[in-house]
């Protein structure tokens, strides 16, 4: 039997307003530890919260994004429950009034554009951070000491829900990929996992391909990478095919992954469901985004990365095109083909040898980098390598480099490609079976060979013809 | 040396004239206060502590200890709080310090502001100035018992079912429990959110009017307040003229209610014909039917994630433990007592799942008709009035084994505190030699219209607010004690 992954996500985002969700406190990182609290954000006794007006418009800014309706009314909520990283004992978050309701977003794939429904996405505050020290476990269970840092306690939290349309680790993967780009150039949150500004859940289930139903599903935390995530979900979905096919039955659970092992370990059973006992917060009034604000957020929103894929896909390939958009590259890469770049080559440059240079993207002047990318095959390599190097610095010209030719002379070259195949029998006889890939190989050789000084054009030419006659 | 000011009879008005015309300095004042409180503070327990330092160029206040206090500890009448001093002022407080208010000392409360005889206390009951082996009432009892004794000119309380009209019923005051939203609950501690408003208590309704001028109006840190509609006014008027009140048809029909304090509400009623009102019915069946039990689930479902916050993790007393969660158990069940247990449980299986739409969201849904109900009634009428409390002052110890006959205090108070309308609770005669309170409530936003009739009837009932065993050797201001009725 063939079964098909059925896999939802909670993300949840880190706004970087000024200030906290409920007070005045700064958000930040870096601070020493509980320096950037008071008595809202620490629950002290008749504390009370007030509404981030920013992390409203921003969560609604991102609700548009992400095609949502913006309901009339949307109400704050008490999730209760017990903990140290949470202060007054609840959690204001949203219950069955979120700001943002029912939207989808596009991910386009070769096939087609894949609808992934995004079932909501609410405002809410961020715990404190604990920790644990001593034991063996890392958690609460068996430390010695538990620490806890307020600082992060009230930062605000955007939590996005999606429907379980999502079919595999590498659409997880891919969607949480253009889900970021697109909440880094609303410019609300860096959403970066490393630093937990970006933390995602994934809900796993499995089935018979073809069918429609939904079997149980379990719950992987603790992935902090895109990879790990594409990791932990393929592990999950691996054992729950094992459990099935083996007669068994996958149990509700929660599970860790470690990203050194690749291994997934299920916390310990809870002996009956969670009831946080949800209320309307009564410290605050319901939040009625006027109309005319809704439409003005509207209007700001910048084009978004899944349709830019869909418009660039046209001049590349969907590839190239994903990596440009993801990267938040392809500014510059429409630049430069606006500055007369071959749109191919300048995708290539700018994906690999731009990123790979460390180069900020945001400083590059797109008319240097064209006249480069146009040059490149006239230049020595190592001349080119260089000046993409350089392309950051202020007032970078491409003169110098563009001045510099490369060897494009058959006679000079010939004797060192000569040699180098005499040195390779073995790669030589690979090629000729079929092996064509070990053109870059050669060619790679004779560059070195050549300290980067020759035409790399004029190379694989000569290297071609000689092992093809 | 005579002292300085007859505390008993000072009016908060009065010595405010006094500090005005440079007569007494807030220093005398207050040290005369601080006096009377040494004096018969042992026999009432009305405050928990006491303030010497004099910061305002004004009169001194008390205040309820679930108010915050920068630098004063505050324990809400509770040992899971003992020894917590807040780092911030309430913003009531802020507002007196800024009026010059100086703080005289932090008054009893039932724990968490749950009860209606201060017997509830961590720290003890207090005594009521009538007679000290009765309750003041509660859970304002404190501040209620300070004012009756000459023990503060004013005091503020906090309300959520009746605690600052029912004390000042059962202690002969008058007490303001102010529209909801006008005053800022920002640093009171909260017991139930969606109900809980500060107010006054003082000896006149003038005394009400000025101190809920000081503290009313919009503020920032509270998401619930509102600026005032229209300025508040100090009552002048003796006339009723034009005025029209009504009495709830269903009080006729309510057994709780005492024969004698039916006859002082009925004795005010006439008085109030006779000053010209037009004295009127009004029928509203849901309150007194169903008004108890929403307010029995809203109130504790809500507390129950209010007194979530006291964990011993960050302030407050701590009972150590082998894990987090046996230290926060041990902590509440040492530090919280029985009222706050009880409610406790009763909110959190309220809002359990599979029992929130019986009980939190029916109680919800009975609110708004509740809400309607007045509205309603209250269109046609200038103001509603019933007594406050259904009995006079009780015995300590008479209702402290029987939750459901201490609730049963807060019958007629309740109601308009779930449709959040400002109830004014003025003393209106005797029964067995005890006050009687008379509990006149307005539309929101109402208080000017419940301050003016509270005021002609005031005048016009001329209810000594000095209890009659401490009467002696102190005059009516201005009189000598001989010409005292």
């Amino acid at each position: 039997m063939t079964w098909e992954p059925v896999i939802g996500l909670e993300i949840h985002v880190q706004l970087k307003t000024r200030t906290k969700m409920f007070c005045r406190c700064p958000v930040g990182f870096g601070a020493g530890e509980n320096t950037q609290t008071c008595p809202v954000c620490l629950g002290f006794p008749g504390a009370l919260p007030v509404v981030n007006r920013a992390a409203v418009e921003w969560t609604i800014l991102l609700g548009l994004a992400l095609g949502c309706e913006i309901p009339g009314q949307a109400v704050f909520s008490r999730k209760n429950y017990f903990y140290p990283d949470l202060p007054k004992g609840y959690q204001i978050s949203q219950y069955d009034l979120p700001f943002c309701m029912n939207g989808s977003m596009l991910l386009p794939t070769a096939e087609c554009d894949r609808v992934i429904g995004i079932f909501r996405a609410h405002l809410e505050e961020d715990a404190a951070k604990t920790v644990h020290v001593g034991g063996r476990t890392g958690r609460i269970g068996g430390a010695d000491v538990s620490l806890v840092d307020y600082n992060r306690g009230g930062t605000p939290l955007v939590e996005i829900v999606t429907a379980p349309d999502i079919r595999s680790a590498d659409e997880a993967k891919r969607f949480l990929q253009l889900l970021r780009q697109t909440i880094v150039e609303l410019g609300i949150s860096d959403a970066e996992m490393e630093k937990g500004t970006l933390r995602v859940d994934a809900n796993v289930s499995v089935r018979p391909e073809g069918s429609d139903e939904l079997r149980t599903r379990t719950e992987i935390k603790n992935m902090n990478s895109f990879n790990f995530i594409a990791r932990g979900i393929e592990a999950e979905v691996e054992r729950q095919i094992r459990v099935w096919e083996s007669g068994g039955e996958v149990r509700q659970e929660t599970y860790d992954f470690d990203a050194a092992s690749g291994t997934l370990t299920a916390r310990r059973a809870k002996e009956e469901a969670d009831d946080y006992r949800y209320f309307p917060e009564p410290d605050l009034v319901p939040v009625e985004p006027p109309a005319e604000l809704v439409e003005r957020l509207r209007s700001e929103l910048p084009e978004l990365p899944a349709t830019r894929i869909r418009r660039i896909e046209a001049e590349l390939d969907l590839e190239r095109a994903t990596v440009l958009v993801t990267g938040g590259l392809d500014r510059l890469w429409e630049e430069t083909v606006g500055s007369g770049a071959d749109a191919v080559t300048a995708a290539n440059v700018i994906a690999n040898t731009v990123v790979g240079a460390g180069v900020d993207p945001g400083v590059v002047s797109p008319r240097e980098l064209a006249r480069l990318v146009e040059g490149r095959d006239r230049i020595p390599r190592a001349a080119f390598d260089e000046a993409i190097g350089k392309l950051g610095e202020p007032g970078f010209s491409a003169d110098s480099y563009l001045a510099q030719e490369a060897v494009s002379d058959t006679a000079e070259l010939e004797p060192i490609v000569d040699a180098i195949l005499a040195a390779n029998p073995g790669q030589v006889a690979a090629y000729r079976n079929g092996k064509e890939g070990l053109l870059g190989f050669f060619v790679g050789q004779v560059m070195k060979e050549t300290q980067g000084q020759a035409n790399a054009r004029v190379v694989s030419e000569l290297v071609r013809s000689k092992l093809s006659g | 040396m005579p002292p300085i000011v007859d505390t008993l009879r000072l009016t908060a008005e009065e010595a405010l004239a006094l500090v005005e015309r440079r007569e007494v300095s807030p220093a005398e004042l207050h040290a005369a206060y601080l006096e009377a409180i040494g004096t018969r503070n042992g026999e009432l327990h009305a405050y928990l502590r006491t303030v010497e330092t004099v910061e305002g160029a004004s009169i001194p206040i008390a205040l309820k200890d679930v108010i915050s206090t920068k630098g004063v500890e505050t324990t809400a009448g509770s040992k899971i709080l003992e020894g917590y001093v807040p780092v911030f002022d309430a913003t009531v407080a802020a507002r007196c310090k800024a009026a010059g208010l100086t703080l005289l000392g932090k008054t009893n409360t039932d724990e968490f502001a749950m009860g209606s005889s201060t017997e509830n206390s961590a720290w003890g009951p207090s005594r009521n100035p009538w007679d000290p082996a009765l309750v003041p009432g509660g859970s304002g009892g404190g501040t209620a018992a300070a004012v009756s004794a000459g023990l503060a000119p004013w005091g503020l309380g906090s309300d959520t079912g009746g605690s600052i009209k029912q004390p000042s019923a059962l202690c002969g005051n008058v007490g303001l429990r102010p529209t909801y939203g006008t005053v800022s609950r920002y640093g009171v501690v909260a017991f139930a959110s969606s109900l809980d408003q500060v107010g006054p208590v003082a000896k006149t309704v003038r005394d009400v009017a000025l101190l809920y001028s000081i503290i009313a109006g919009r503020d920032p840190h509270d998401s619930t307040t509102v600026e005032l509609p229209e300025p508040v006014r100090l009552p002048d008027a003796e006339r009723l003229d034009g005025l029209r009140i009504a009495v709830p048809r269903q009080i006729a029909l309510l057994d709780a209610i005492e024969p004698g304090v039916r006859a002082a509400f009925e004795r005010a009623l006439e008085l109030a014909r006779e000053l010209g009102a037009e004295v009127g019915e009004c029928d509203l069946p849901v309150s007194y039917r169903y008004g108890m039990p929403c307010y029995y689930l809203i109130a504790p479902a809500e507390a129950s994630s209010n007194l979530a916050r006291y964990d011993g993790v960050r302030y407050g007393p701590r009972t150590e433990a082998e894990t987090y969660h046996e230290m926060v158990e041990r902590t509440r069940d040492e530090g919280f007592g029985a009222e706050p247990k009880r409610r406790i449980m009763l909110g959190t299986y309220a809002l359990s799942a599979g029992y929130y739409d019986a009980f939190y969201g029916q109680a919800q849904k009975v609110r708004t008709l509740l809400i309607r109900e007045h509205r309603e009634a209250l269109a046609n009428v200038d103001v509603i009035a019933t007594p406050t409390s259904p009995t006079v002052a009780f015995p300590i110890g008479d209702k402290a084994a029987d939750p459901l006959a201490m609730y049963a205090c807060d019958l007629l108070t309740i109601p308009s505190c779930l449709a959040g309308l400002p109830g004014l609770s003025i003393p209106c005669g005797l029964s067995e030699a005890l006050p009687v309170g008379l509990q006149l409530l307005g539309p929101q936003f109402g208080e000017n219209t419940v301050f003016r009739v509270g005021h002609a009837l005031e005048q016009a009932i001329g209810f000594d607010t000095v209890p009659e065993r401490l009467r002696a050797g102190s005059a009516p201001w201005g009189q000598t004690s001989e010409e005292t009725p």
